[in-house]
């Protein structure tokens, strides 16, 4: 087992050579003058060109990449233009906005999505199977932007049952003391009950937005997974056996089903690591997202290339853990290897 | 390589496509409808511009914001425009960008991908490395950069869809290509002196087409997603051009206080467009390979 | 046969299939019973409806499927007729199937002391504490060494002899008084095949069970079975003691069957086959008999619908120019 972890862990490693590579040429074609904008509006073109010497930038590309480089390797991402803040600093507070929304959202999707896809692939051709390809459909039609602003409307303007989509916490509540970065978690943590109910209410809206965007994949794969075992020859077995109904779908049928589903959350997080760009911006949500986004904007390159590498190791490591959870699962990927 | 024997076999053959498309209309009426739709958006595109009630670039600060009505069916946005003939004019972009991202992908991701098969060796070792590099960034995320990068015009969103399902389709290809290296008329091609890019070009890629039309039809519906998302983190159309994603960023934030039409009417012709998209894709996957069927 | 209650009687089953193509009459009244410990066999050629009979009296068929008519008496109980948990309850526990490709037929994520275990713990009112331990004991009498450690492997780190063990193992684990086996040596090698197929005689003579054999073997089924039922076309045409069978077949198909079955000292030559093949099932002009259009034996009176007449000697054949009974010589002999 950790053989296999080691050996796909290797493989990632061009993947994320080729990730540096790229984000530093995209970082560096951004449009602007980094120097212009450090010297400042009033500064004299001798100005800016000392900063640009300050700033290594009229070295070459391959020297400033072996730069690039070697300060990734201790950790150093750089320096924001905007708020001059280090960017590792930054994504780092960043980060658990972010990642407790996007699993919030995706434990939404899999809650809705895979008790549909079992039960219409129980029931084929029913009336919940014809719902669950309807909805599946739409899901993936609908622009998450869209959805998450429809949501607001609905249920801030029209019901307003939910709170104003302004960030994570209502002005009125101080954040819980920092201990995972997560606040429904850190508040618990602290005992401070009222903290988690204000930070739960901002966090539905933004995570069900995520989790209806990711609901389509989701519920489709599970839907035809369980089709397909449902009328393999083990399942047959388990009929005849008279076991129970339970521990034929659940047991038997969903378990194997499964595999095929956990593959597919590798690919819906990726989805949903775009889309979450999208659904900060909708909510005001203080993620790594919209740190990106404005970042991108005012051609401020450090943070977007901190971000871009930052999503992209994330998604190399979210694919590691789904192999090794496909390893627990399934034990002929564990021991055939 | 005569014509005239190939010309009744053509048409043998497009009479029995047009058969089996009717056939699969008939079982499956939701295929049928979503074709229906797919011209009405076609004829939008083309005439919009010709029969939209109002200019959709005029500006009229005095009709700013004023809920749908008989005069304005969709209402007027908050520079006094016509929500409805906006929409309608938004449908040509909208729609260019999807067959062109999709045509582009298509040369791009399948010229590399049948080379990368029918060679084998590095061309399939480099193209591989290329699409695994795009694959381990998160899509939207590569396209936001490329597209920050190179300037956001209509060329470069349409090229960073291109490149961010690159991987899909020279995937496809590659595997189609495969199958089709040692096949009869690539060798007969091979023997009357085509070069091996001519047969990849004329020979294979046609082949590999049928194939990749489900694909193609499901990329139209995410290409219009992605430029409608990059539209609204100012990544993509720059205003006052009429595109659907842009006009739900503008009209963003006046959902939030009420003035629900602004951003509705474009985010439910996006969802129109690419709901229709799938339907149609689905459809000829039903056409295509029915044992896929989902 | 005797008149004992049969441990399960099949009286006028008929099934249809809905396809895409038309309705496909798989099964037209088909009737035979099985005795209390006695083995028979359903033979016949590939889609001639054994295995659909199987799946119909075991409430598994496809879901296109449907039983249009008949009963399958299990004891007192109409098991086409249960609801389908007093059906649960009686699978497994009174009557139990193996399948042929054991390896396929087995959860290949689940290890395969677990999945006897189920089973006890389903109907053997078996504690859960028990029932690994017992699993072990079921392995053990299925002829498996190592059990204990056996217990704990995968489908896929067995043979597929070993996986027919198991696969017997589970069928096995609630002592049912019926044991369906569907083609469960096809794909094993020929000493394996006899292996297993001893392994079951031996524990259904031991529990005192009753045993259907499906099979295309005729060869087969004639060395392990007291009595042979022959299908064709979803029709029962012959059902017989085994020896009766071979020595006087009666009905024609029967007789094409024992030629085209190959033994040891034959030749490929000498190898008869059964001209014509199945007829369409989903046409909607079948005649009565559907073996009619490709018997030499055909008469007028053929069209008419199929008579059944059984002799003293518990011998059926359902034709109306059967073999003479007493034939001096039969087609072929054959080795069986």
């Amino acid at each position: 087992m950790l053989t296999m972890i080691l050996k796909r862990a290797a493989m990632a490693i061009p993947s994320l050579i080729g990730v540096v590579i790229v984000t530093f040429l995209l970082t560096r074609a951004l449009p602007g003058d980094p120097a212009a904008y450090f010297a400042g509006p009033a500064a004299t073109p001798q100005a800016i060109q000392e900063v640009r010497v300050k700033l290594g930038l009229d070295k070459p590309l391959i020297e400033q990449f072996g730069r690039y480089v070697v300060d990734l390797g201790h950790g150093n991402f750089g320096n924001s233009l905007t708020t001059g803040q280090p960017v590792l600093t930054e994504l780092r507070t960043r980060l658990p906005a972010s990642a407790e929304l996007t699993l919030l959202g995706l434990l939404v999707s899999i809650l809705i999505a895979v008790p549909l896809g079992i039960i219409a692939a129980t029931r084929p051709n029913s009336l919940i199977d014809h719902a669950c390809r309807l909805i599946t459909t739409l899901g993936v039609s609908l622009p998450v932007f869209f959805t998450g602003l429809i949501l607001v409307y609905v249920f801030y303007y029209l019901l307003g049952w939910a709170p104003a989509p302004l960030g994570r916490l209502d002005v009125f509540f101080d954040p819980p003391p920092q201990v995972t970065g997560f606040y429904l978690i850190d508040s618990l943590i602290a005992r401070q009950p009222e903290v988690f109910m204000a930070s739960l209410k901002q966090l539905i809206l933004p995570a069900l937005t995520l989790g209806i965007f990711s609901l389509a994949p989701i519920a489709r794969m599970t839907r035809a997974s369980m089709l397909a075992v449902l009328s393999s020859d083990f399942v047959r077995t388990a009929r005849a056996s008279g076991l129970s109904s339970y521990t034929v779908i659940v047991t038997y049928a969903f378990r194997n089903a499964m595999l095929p589903v956990i593959t597919t959350l590798g690919m819906v997080f990726s989805f949903l690591l775009g889309a979450n760009v999208l659904v900060e911006k909708v909510f005001a949500w203080p993620g790594i997202g919209s740190y990106a986004v404005e970042a991108l904007l005012a051609s401020d390159f450090a943070p977007v290339q901190g971000f871009v590498l930052t999503m992209a190791v994330m998604y190399v490591a979210l694919n590691l853990i789904i192999d090794v959870l496909y390893g627990l699962i399934d034990p002929r990927v564990r021991l055939e290897a | 390589m005569t014509d005239i024997a190939a010309t009744p076999r053509r048409d043998a053959a497009l009479t029995a496509l047009v058969r089996h498309a009717r056939y699969v209309i008939a079982e499956n009426p939701v295929t049928g409808f979503a074709f229906v739709l797919f011209v009405l958006i076609v004829l939008a595109a083309i005439l919009g511009p010709d029969i939209v009630p109002h200019n959709p670039l005029t500006s009229d600060t005095t009709q700013a914001l004023k809920p749908p009505s008989a005069h304005h069916w969709f209402g007027t946005d908050q520079l006094g425009r016509d929500v409805f003939s906006r929409v309608i004019v938004a449908t040509r972009l909208d729609f260019f960008i999807a067959v062109a991202s999709v045509a582009l992908v298509f040369l791009m991701g399948g010229l590399a991908g049948v080379a990368a098969g029918f060679f084998g060796g590095w061309t399939d070792r480099v193209v591989g490395r290329i699409a695994d590099t795009i694959m381990a960034f998160p899509l939207f995320v590569l396209a936001m950069g490329i597209v920050a990068a190179l300037g956001n015009t209509v060329q470069n969103i349409v090229l960073a869809t291109a490149i961010v399902n690159f991987p899909l389709y020279a995937r496809i290809a590659r595997a189609e290509a495969n199958v089709r290296r040692e096949a009869g008329f690539v060798e007969a091609a091979r023997l009357s002196g085509n070069s091996d890019w001519r047969i990849l070009a004329f020979q294979i890629l046609p082949n590999v087409f049928p194939i990749m039309v489900v694909q193609m039809s499901l990329t139209m519906g995410y290409a219009i997603l992605n430029a409608a998302g990059l539209s609204f983190i100012g990544l993509g159309v720059r205003p006052p051009t009429p595109e659907w994603g842009i006009m739900v960023a503008e009209g963003a934030a006046f959902m939030v206080s009420g003035e629900w039409w602004n951003a509705f009417f474009p985010g439910l012709a996006l969802m129109v467009a690419v709901f229709c998209f799938n339907l149609l894709g689905d459809g000829l996957r039903d056409m295509v390979d029915p044992r896929r069927r989902t | 046969m005797t008149t004992a209650v049969p441990a399960l009687s099949v009286e006028g089953l008929s099934v249809d299939f809905r396809t895409r193509s038309g309705i496909v009459r798989a099964l037209d009244n088909v009737s035979f019973a099985v005795d209390k410990g006695e083995t028979i066999a359903l033979v016949g050629e590939s889609g001639s409806g054994k295995s659909v009979t199987a799946y119909a009296v075991m409430g598994i068929l496809d879901p296109a499927g449907k039983i249009t008519a008949g009963r399958a008496m299990l004891g007192g109980l109409d098991l086409l007729a249960a609801k389908p948990n007093q059906l649960a309850d009686v699978r497994g526990r009174e009557i139990a199937m193996i399948f042929q490709n054991p390896r396929t037929a087995l959860n290949p994520i689940r290890p395969v002391g677990r999945q006897i275990a189920d089973v006890l713990i389903r109907h053997g009112n078996v504690p859960r504490r028990d029932a690994p331990d017992q699993a072990i004991d079921m392995l053990r009498a299925v002829g498996i060494t190592d059990p204990a450690r056996r217990a704990k492997a995968y489908p896929f780190e067995m043979s597929g002899g070993m996986c027919q063990r198991v696969m017997i193992a589970i069928a096995l684990a609630a002592k049912p008084s019926l044991l369906i086996a569907d083609e469960p040596t096809t794909g094993l090698d020929v000493t394996t095949q006899a292996v297993i197929m001893d392994l079951v005689n031996d524990l259904a003579k031991e529990m005192g069970m009753a045993t259907i054999f499906i099979t295309h073997d005729l060869a087969l089924a004639g060395q392990r079975s007291a009595r042979i039922v022959v299908m064709h076309a979803g029709h029962v045409v012959e059902n017989a003691p085994t020896e009766e069978l071979f020595k006087h077949p009666r009905h024609p198909y029967t007789a094409e069957l024992i030629a085209a079955t190959p033994d040891a000292a034959a030749s490929l030559d000498e190898l008869a086959s059964i001209p014509g093949a199945l007829p369409d099932l989903r046409r909607t002009d079948l005649p009565p008999c559907r073996y009619s259009e490709r018997c030499p034996r055909k008469i007028d009176a053929c069209v008419q619908p199929l008579p059944r007449s059984t002799s003293a000697s518990g011998h059926m054949v359902a034709c109306w120019n059967p073999l003479p009974e007493r034939i001096a010589n039969a087609p072929t002999e054959s080795a069986a």
